[in-house]
């Protein structure tokens, strides 16, 4: 490790362990092997806390709090699984199936989505809310890659990689309630977008089929949102090819 | 049970994958036929829905008036109602029609614009049933007892939720066997 770093400890599901200072309970509780549901949440980019799937129970307040977004404080007591926590993911994952037009039979990343993995993980089998069957435009400018909005959670992960790690800015939430939707440079088709650079970390981190590479078929897409830690570590460290990378 | 149970199958608004995925359980045909009594189905020549049904899969999203109706008479006569798969449950691919609204802009797309000649909309009611507005799942028309997701369900899971069926249970399922698409 290259910095050291003040530990304080504190209590995830009644196991005393410990945590960084200035770490949030998400990331402490996973580093300690602990499993807490999140879509907006990408390890290396900035917390933005409006999935609201990673809630979990702070002993003696009765509220829910977003694990992402509570930094950890000595003697913290966090429960990761109740009836109130359960109840609420799955109203969250309900209301965004329900919001959105989510095919899965149809979609490029069927079988490999983090939306449908999380629908699975809260028992949701069916939804008790309206369909709202809004009516979104497929974006298929770019030569590249393809936003289908039908299939947005609005999770801002690739607003936030494209701006804090690429350095482009290229993406954007407009408009506001049932009508936000991404927009690429201020409303522009996405292959009109001078700012893109190509890079493709917006479709990578990409937690559903919303954002896909051209000519990917049903389930054909395969993610990679773990690859933000991966360059934030190597920006740092300066540590450019994975250990192991040239084993074979 | 020492009773034979009354199976029915019901295909609604789908392509009838669910069905070929039921008749994918290969030799469990076999015990299933020992045991229950199939009345109602697409595979059999029964016109009216029968009474005293105990068990209803139904496959297809509520996207007709026959659905409609079906879908009520199934219910009032079933004593158990399984949502068997993702058109059922969710509307799925029989729903993408939703955001296109009107079904009429959508017979026309299909049967006018789309057609190189002779074009027209079929207008031969009330033999071909007039579609809703709106494509439904199965539970905003009528009460379902169990949910049984998938594109279409794997025989192994339809298998283990007849099997707890037929021994009077209602399976919750948990974990992949809720898996959509």
């Amino acid at each position: 490790m290259r910095e050291r770093r003040k530990t304080i400890e504190f209590v995830v599901d009644d196991t005393e362990v410990d945590a960084y200072e200035g770490e949030s309970v998400l990331q402490a509780a996973r580093r300690h092997g602990f499993t807490i549901p999140a879509l907006c949440y990408v390890e290396g980019l900035s917390v933005w806390g409006a999935c609201r799937l990673c809630v979990v129970e702070l002993a003696e307040q009765h509220q829910l709090r977003p694990a992402c977004a509570v930094t950890v404080e000595e003697d913290m007591e966090v429960i990761t699984d109740s009836e109130a926590i359960r109840r609420h993911r799955r109203t969250v994952l309900e209301l965004l199936f329900a919001e959105g037009n989510h095919v899965c039979a149809v979609c490029v990343s069927n079988g490999a989505c983090e939306l449908q993995d999380a629908a699975v993980a809260v028992g949701m089998d069916h939804v008790r809310f309206d369909y709202q069957a809004p009516v979104r435009t497929i974006d298929a400018s770019h030569p590249k890659y393809v936003s289908d909005p039908n299939r947005c959670i609005l999770c801002t992960r690739c607003v936030r990689v494209c701006d804090e790690i690429e350095g482009a800015h290229v993406w954007d939430i407009a408009g506001r309630g049932r009508g936000a939707r991404l927009v690429a440079e201020m409303g522009k088709p996405w292959g009109e977008a001078m700012s893109c650079t190509w890079c493709g970390k917006c479709v990578a981190t990409c937690p559903t089929g919303a954002l896909f590479y051209q000519g990917r078929a049903v389930g054909e897409m395969r993610h990679e949102p773990d690859m933000v830690a991966r360059l934030v570590a190597a920006r740092r460290d300066h540590q450019w090819i994975a250990p192991g990378a040239h084993d074979e | 049970m020492s009773e034979r149970l009354r199976l029915a199958t019901v295909w609604l608004g789908g392509c009838s994958g669910c069905h070929m995925s039921f008749l994918d359980m290969d030799e469990f045909l076999f015990d299933l036929a020992d045991r229950a009594d199939l009345v109602y189905s697409p595979i059999m020549d029964v016109k009216e829905f029968p009474e005293g049904v105990d068990l209803t899969l139904v496959e297809g999203a509520v996207a007709n008036r026959d659905n409609l109706e079906l879908a009520r008479d199934l219910r009032a006569k079933s004593a158990r109602v399984v949502s068997f798969g993702d058109c059922a449950v969710s509307g799925n691919v029989t729903a993408m029609r939703n955001p296109l609204g009107d079904p009429l802009a959508i017979l026309e797309r299909v049967y006018v614009d789309a057609v190189d000649r002779d074009g027209g909309i079929p207008d031969v009611a009330p033999i071909v049933p007039g579609l809703l507005a709106q494509v439904l799942p199965l539970h905003n028309v009528i009460d379902v007892d169990v949910y049984l997701p998938g594109c279409p369900p794997p025989a192994d899971r339809i298998r283990s939720a007849v099997t707890a069926l037929l021994e009077g249970a209602l399976p919750r399922d948990r974990g992949e066997d809720i898996r959509f698409g």
